[in-house]
C-alpha cells in the first residue's frame, strides 16, 4: 500500500520531524514502511507493509491517527460538512431485510451531477499514488477509500427501479459485476439490490448495470457496513478479490459510513449538483452494540507487568502511562472501582473474563474498564491492550532478561540412531540430499512400499508433485539424473526423510508418515572403479552393524513374492533383514526403469526402513578378551560348482563348529579363463585358527583342514592343486 | 688406497706411547669426518681394518714387533682402545648411512593425494543442528510432530479460525478427499512447526522449554527465495511468570551465539493469530556490522524471524486437554525462523533451490 507522507501531514499538522524519522517511528510501532521514495516538493511516498489484523490502518488517516497517537499529537477531524439539501417528500427508502449480515447502510443522493474527470487535489495524489483516474464519481470514491478507509459505491440512480434492499440472493440469480463477469449467485451471497434486481455483491463489487457513464445525472452514493464473514465468502466463492472485499472482511469501522459517504458527496458535487433530501441511515441496533458500543473490556495493570516484564530504564510500565496510552489510542479508560475490587464485581464489568470461568481472587488489584475504538474491532481482549501498550512505548524499550529454568532436558528418543546413521553415511562417502516431498504418480506407483498406499494432494503444487512421495528413491533417482545431466558422472547421494501412505478407499482417513532412509550412488563414487554390488552391500553391511540385531542376513526374491520391489534389477538386487524383517533392500536399478529415464550410467539404490531399524538398540562396543597365543592361517583354493553360492560354502564351514576357528574369509574368487572349467568357479578362503588357552599344535590345525576340506566337498568342490 | 707409511714411536715409555696413540686417533678421525656414503664407509673401513692391509694391523704388528716384553701390554691395551675408536667411528657413520636411499626411491609428492573423501552433511540439516544445540543449552529439549497434520492443530488451536483472513497467508495444500470430514479433522501439509507447540502442551504439563525442527510447506510459487517445501525451528517457553522481556533476552542471546556475540537485535511489532503480542526480529547485520551492505539492502538489519507472547486462546485450547495451562497463572512464549533463509544467509546461497535439488556441486562444498 502506498501513502504520502504530506496527507499524513495535513491530518497531523503538528508533526515537525522528517519523513524518514516519521517512517522510522511507524515502523517501530508495527505500521510498517518497506520504502521511502522521495517526491521533492511533494514529500515522500511511503511503501506500508500493514499486518492484517490492522484493517484500520490502511489508509492515509488510519496511518495518521497512529502517529497521532506516538507522538501525542492532535489529529484533524475529517470535514462531513455538505451545502444545505433540497427538501423532499419522503426519504428515499432502504430496506435491510438480513440484519445479520448488514448492520448499517447509508444512503444519499445527488442530482444534476456532471461526470468528468477528477481535477484538484484529487487528481495530483492519484498521479502521486499511480492510482488509475477513471471519473470523478468513481474517482470520489476511491479517494475516499485512499483517505479513510471506508469502502463506497455509487449508483447510477436513474437505473435503479425502486428504493434499495440488502437481501441474500436468490437461488440462481444473475449478476454482470464490473469486471464484466456474468455470475451466478448463491443464497449465501449478499446482494444490494433494488426492488427488481440485484445491483452488487455487497460488500464486494458492484454491478455492470448501474455503474456510473459519462450519461449519469444522479447518483445514489452507499456507504454500509457488512458482516466481515458474508464478505468473505462471497470473495472467495466468486474468487474476486476487491480493495473493498479486503477492507469489509477485516472489519470495517461500523461508525464510519456516514462520514465516508458524506466526503463522496462532497467531492462529487464540487463538479456540480446538488444533495436532494437527508442521509438515509439504517442501523441495526444489534449490529451496533457487537461493534462500536461493545461493551468494555477489564484492565489491570499487574498483568501489564506479569506479560511484559521489566523496561530498560528499570521501572517498568506505570499505570498513568498504561492508561495515557490507552487514551491516545482513543479508548475510554474508567477505574472499575475506588476500592479495590472482588472478583465478582470485576466479572461484573467484564463479562468475558467471566465466561473463561477466572478463578475468584482474594484483594484483586484494582481494575479498569476500557472502552474500546469504533475503528479497532481487532480490539477485544485484556491482552489486546496490553499489546497495544508494549507497542505503543516500543518493544525495545524492554529489557533484556533470562528466564530461571530448573527443569530437565529431554532428547527424541531415536536421537542417536538418527545422528549415528548419518554420520555413518557421510563416513562411508555419501553426502546428503534433500528432495521434494512430492512426486508424480505413476513414480508413486512403481516405488510404493505397499500397492495402492501413496496419497494424493488435492491441489497440487503441479503434475508431477501429485503424490506424497511413498518412497525416497524416485526423488533420489531425479537428484542422480539431475547429476548425471550436468556432467557429474560420479555421485553418491543419501537422504533421510518422511516418507506416507495412506487408504485411498476410505478417503485418506489416516496418513503414516515413517522416516526412511535412500542411498544411490554411480560412476566412480567412491574413488575407485565403477560402484558395484559390493559396494553398496558393504556400505549397508557398515550402516546395519551400527545396530545390535541378534542376526543379519542377506537374500534375494523375485518381484512377484511381494519381498522385493519390481525396481529393482531382478539378478542384482538383495533384502537385509535383521531379526527376520526386513529393513532394506538395494541393487542396480531395473534396465527398464533405468531405459525409461534415459540413464546412460549404471545407477545402484537402496532403501532402508528406518522406522524398522530403530526399533533395534544401538551397538555398544562389548571388548573381547584378545589371544596371547600365536594364529594359524590356512588357505584354501577349492573349485565349486557355480550353484553352491559362497554363503553355502561358508555355512558349510561354520556349520563344523571349530571354537579355534577365529575367521574365514573369501581371499578371491574367479571365474572364467583356461583354469577353471566351465559351470564351476575358484574360490581362495582363508581361514584363521586361534586359541586364547594354548599354542595351537600341527596336527590339530591339520586334522581342522581336513575337515574344512571335507566340508566343502561334501557340496561338490574340489580341491585345487 | 694411500699408503701413510707407519708413525714414528719414540719410545716405551707411557708418555711416549700417549703421545704416539694420540697422533693416530687424530689421524682416524681426521679420516672418519667425511664418511657420508656407503663407499665412503667401506674405504674408512678397509683402510683401518682391513685383514690384510688394514693400517691397524700394520701399525701393531710394526710397533709390537720391535717392542720389548715389558711394553707390550700397555702397547696392547691401547691398540684396543683405538679399535673401539675405529669401530666406533664407523658404526656412527653406519647409523647416519643406513638412513640413505637410492635417488632413484624419490616420488613426486606435489601429485595429488588419494582423497577417501567423507560426504557433505546437508547445509539445512547443519545449520538446523547449529540452531538446535544453541536451545538445547539453554535448557530446551527437542521435539518433533507429523508433517501432514489436521486443520485443528495447523490452523483452529493456533486461533486461525475457519474462515480468518489470517489463513490467506498460509496458502495450504491440502490431502486428497478431505471434504467429507468436519473441517478440524481434514488432512493437509503443515504450513508451520507450531502446530507440534500444541502437541506438546496437550502431552506435558507446564513448564515446557521445547525446540521444534521440522519440514513445512506451502503453496507458494517457487523463486530465488521462496520455495514450496522449507524448513523451520520452532521454539517454545512455559511456566509461571515468563515475559516478553524473556523472550527478548532469550533470542538476544539466541542470535548471539548463532552470529557472534557483537550482533543486535531488535523487535518490531507484528501480527501471528497465535501469540500476542507478537513481534518481528531483525539482527544487525553480520556482515557489515551494520554499516549496510548488499546483504542487508543497505539498511545494516536483516530480519531473521517471528516471535511473540503465547495467545491466551491458545492456551485456551490445550486446556481442554491439560488443565494446567491456566492463561491467568501461566504465560509463555514462541518463536520461530526459516532455517533456508539463516543457511542461506550464513553461507551466501543465492537459490534456495539448491538446497532441494541433490546437485553435487553445490553439496561437496559443504564436506
Ligand atoms: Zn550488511
Amino acid at each position: 500500500m502506498k501513502i504520502l507522507s504530506s496527507w499524513i501531514r495535513e491530518f497531523v499538522p503538528g508533526i515537525t520531524i522528517t519523513d524518514r524519522q516519521l517512517a522510522d517511528d511507524l515502523t517501530l510501532r508495527g505500521i510498517a514502511v518497506d520504502g521511502v521514495f522521495d517526491l521533492g516538493a511533494h514529500g515522500s511516498l511511503f511503501e506500508m507493509d500493514i499486518t492484517t489484523n490492522r484493517v484500520d490502518a490502511m489508509n492515509h488517516y488510519g496511518i495518521a491517527r497512529e502517529a497521532a497517537t506516538i507522538y501525542g499529537l492532535a489529529l484533524k477531524p475529517l470535514d462531513a460538512s455538505l451545502p444545505p439539501a433540497k427538501a423532499t417528500a419522503k426519504p428515499f427508502s432502504v430496506r435491510i431485510e438480513e440484519p445479520k449480515l448488514c448492520g448499517r447502510f447509508t444512503a444519499r443522493l445527488l442530482r444534476n451531477v456532471k461526470i468528468g474527470p477528477s481535477t484538484g487535489i484529487v487528481a495530483e495524489r492519484f498521479r502521486l499514488l499511480e492510482q488509475k483516474a477513471i471519473a470523478n464519481a468513481v474517482d470520489a470514491t476511491n479517494y475516499v477509500t485512499l483517505a479513510m478507509g471506508h469502502p463506497t459505491h455509487a449508483f447510477d440512480l436513474d437505473k435503479l427501479e425502486g428504493g434499495i434492499v440488502i437481501r441474500r440472493a436468490r437461488k440462481g440469480e444473475k449478476l454482470k459485476t464490473l469486471d464484466g463477469v456474468e455470475r451466478t449467485l448463491d443464497p449465501d451471497d449478499l446482494v444490494v439490490a433494488d426492488e427488481k434486481k440485484a445491483l452488487g455483491l455487497a460488500g464486494v463489487i458492484g454491478g455492470w448495470d448501474t455503474m456510473i457513464t459519462p450519461e449519469t445525472k444522479n447518483i445514489l452514493v452507499e456507504a454500509a457496513w457488512f458482516d466481515p464473514a458474508t464478505v468473505r465468502r462471497s470473495s472467495k466463492r466468486h474468487l474476486v478479490h476487491t480493495d473493498a472485499s479486503h477492507r469489509f472482511e477485516r472489519g470495517a469501522d461500523f461508525n464510519a459510513p456516514p462520514v465516508a459517504n458524506a466526503l463522496v458527496s462532497r467531492i462529487i458535487l464540487e463538479a456540480g449538483g446538488a444533495v436532494e433530501g437527508e442521509l438515509v441511515d439504517v442501523v441495526i441496533p444489534e449490529a451496533d452494540a457487537r461493534t462500536a458500543k461493545r461493551a468494555s473490556i477489564g484492565f489491570r495493570v499487574s498483568e501489564v507487568e506479569r506479560i511484559l516484564g521489566p523496561t530498560e530504564d528499570g521501572a517498568g510500565i506505570s499505570a498513568a502511562t498504561a492508561v495515557d496510552i490507552l487514551r491516545r489510542l482513543g479508548c475510554g479508560v474508567e477505574d472499575a472501582a475506588r476500592t479495590e475490587t472482588t472478583a465478582t464485581q470485576r466479572q461484573d464489568l467484564d463479562p468475558s473474563r467471566a465466561s473463561l470461568g477466572e478463578p475468584p481472587q482474594k484483594s484483586a488489584p484494582s481494575g479498569q474498564a476500557v472502552t474500546l475504538p469504533s475503528w479497532r474491532l481487532d480490539l477485544e481482549r485484556e491482552i489486546d491492550l496490553i499489546e497495544e501498550i508494549a507497542r505503543v512505548y516500543g518493544y525495545n524499550r524492554f529489557r533484556n532478561t533470562l528466564p530461571p529454568f530448573a527443569g530437565t532436558v529431554v532428547e527424541l528418543p531415536w536421537a542417536e540412531k538418527e545422528s549415528t546413521v548419518r554420520r555413518t553415511l557421510l563416513a562411508l562417502g555419501f553426502n546428503e540430499a534433500i528432495s521434494s516431498t512430492f512426486c508424480a504418480a505413476q513414480d508413486a506407483a512403481i516405488f510404493a512400499r505397499e500397492p495402492d498406499s501413496a496419497v494424493a494432494i488435492g491441489n497440487p503444487l503441479s503434475e508431477e508433485a501429485g503424490m506424497l512421495r511413498p518412497s525416497l528413491v524416485p526423488g533420489m533417482l531425479e537428484m542422480l539424473v539431475l547429476n548425471l545431466s550436468r556432467d557429474v558422472d560420479d555421485a553418491a547421494l543419501f537422504e533421510m526423510g518422511t516418507t506416507f501412505s495412506g487408504n485411498p478407499e476410505n478417503g485418506y482417513a489416516r496418513v503414516e508418515e515413517r522416516p526412511t532412509l535412500a542411498i544411490g550412488a554411480t560412476g566412480h563414487a567412491f574413488g575407485g572403479g565403477d560402484v558395484e554390488f559390493s559396494d553398496m552391500k558393504g556400505a549397508m553391511e557398515e550402516l546395519l552393524s551400527r545396530f545390535a540385531a541378534r542376526s543379519l542376513y542377506f537374500d534375494r526374491f523375485p518381484a512377484a513374492s511381494g519381498l522385493m520391489p519390481a525396481w529393482l534389477h531382478p539378478g542384482r538386487s538383495a533384502r537385509a533383514a535383521v531379526d527376520g524383517g526386513t529393513v532394506a533392500w538395494f541393487g542396480q536399478l531395473h534396465p527398464a526403469e533405468a531405459e525409461r529415464r534415459k540413464l546412460k550410467q549404471t545407477v545402484w539404490l537402496g532403501e532402508v526402513w528406518l522406522d524398522r531399524l530403530y526399533k533395534q538398540e544401538l551397538r555398544q562396543p562389548a571388548v573381547r578378551e584378545l589371544s596371547r597365543f600365536q594364529a594359524v592361517r590356512r588357505d584354501f583354493s577349492v573349485l565349486l560348482p557355480e550353484r553352491v553360492t559362497y554363503a553355502a560354502a561358508a555355512g558349510a564351514v561354520e556349520a563344523l563348529a571349530i571354537p579355534e576357528m577365529q575367521s574365514y574369509a573369501a581371499k578371491e574368487v574367479l571365474r572364467g579363463g583356461k583354469q577353471i572349467p566351465e559351470g564351476q568357479y575358484s574360490l581362495l578362503l582363508g581361514v584363521v585358527f586361534q586359541s586364547n588357552e594354548r599354542t595351537l599344535r600341527e596336527e590339530e590345525v591339520q586334522e581342522w583342514s581336513r575337515q574344512v576340506v571335507g566340508a566343502l566337498e561334501t557340496l561338490g568342490g574340489k580341491l585345487r592343486a | 688406497m694411500q699408503d701413510d707409511g707407519i708413525p714414528a714411536l719414540r719410545g716405551w715409555s707411557e708418555a711416549e706411547l700417549d703421545a704416539a696413540f694420540a697422533a693416530v686417533a687424530r689421524e682416524v678421525e681426521t679420516s672418519a669426518r667425511a664418511l657420508t656414503s656407503a663407499d665412503e664407509k667401506e674405504e674408512f673401513r678397509l683402510r683401518w681394518l682391513g685383514r690384510k692391509q688394514g693400517r691397524l694391523k700394520a701399525i701393531s704388528d710394526a710397533w709390537l714387533k720391535a717392542a720389548p716384553a715389558e711394553a707390550k701390554k700397555p702397547l696392547g691395551q691401547r691398540f684396543n682402545t683405538l679399535k673401539a675408536l675405529i669401530e666406533a667411528r664407523l658404526e656412527a657413520s653406519s647409523a647416519a648411512t643406513s638412513m640413505s636411499v637410492p635417488d632413484s626411491e624419490t616420488i613426486d609428492i606435489t601429485l595429488p593425494g588419494r582423497r577417501r573423501r567423507l560426504g557433505a552433511e546437508h547445509p539445512l540439516i547443519r545449520t538446523q543442528h547449529e540452531i538446535v544445540r544453541i536451545f538445547q543449552r539453554m535448557g530446551y529439549s527437542v521435539g518433533v510432530g507429523p508433517e501432514v497434520e489436521t486443520d485443528y492443530y495447523n490452523f483452529e488451536s493456533l486461533n486461525f479460525p475457519p474462515g480468518h483472513p489470517a489463513r490467506d497467508t498460509q496458502d495450504t495444500l491440502v490431502v486428497a478427499g478431505q471434504e467429507r470430514k468436519p473441517l478440524r479433522e481434514r488432512l493437509l501439509m503443515r504450513t508451520h512447526t507450531s502446530p507440534v507447540q500444541i502437541r506438546t502442551m496437550e502431552q506435558q504439563p507446564p513448564p515446557v522449554r521445547i525446540v521444534i525442527p521440522g519440514k513445512v510447506h506451502r503453496n507458494d510459487a517457487a523463486d530465488a527465495t521462496h520455495s514450496p517445501i522449507f524448513h523451520q525451528v520452532e521454539g517454545l517457553c512455559v511456566d509461571v511468570g515468563i515475559t516478553f522481556a524473556d523472550l527478548k533476552g532469550t533470542l538476544d542471546h539466541a542470535m548471539k551465539e548463532l552470529f557472534g556475540s557483537s550482533v543486535r537485535t531488535r523487535f518490531f511489532p507484528s501480527f501471528f493469530p497465535f501469540t500476542e503480542p507478537s513481534a518481528d526480529v531483525q539482527i544487525s547485520c553480520p556482515f557489515c556490522g551494520g554499516a549496510g551492505c548488499r546483504k542487508c539492502k543497505h539498511s545494516g538489519w536483516i530480519e531473521l524471524l517471528g516471535c511473540g507472547m503465547v495467545d491466551p486462546a491458545v492456551f485456551g485450547f490445550v486446556q481442554q486437554k491439560q488443565p494446567g495451562y491456566d492463561p491467568q497463572k501461566i504465560s509463555g512464549f514462541a518463536f520461530g525462523m526459516g532455517v533456508d533463509r539463516i543457511a542461506m544467509m550464513k553461507y551466501g546461497i543465492g537459490e534456495i533451490g539448491l538446497l532441494y535439488s541433490g546437485d553435487l556441486r553445490f553439496l561437496e562444498q559443504f564436506a
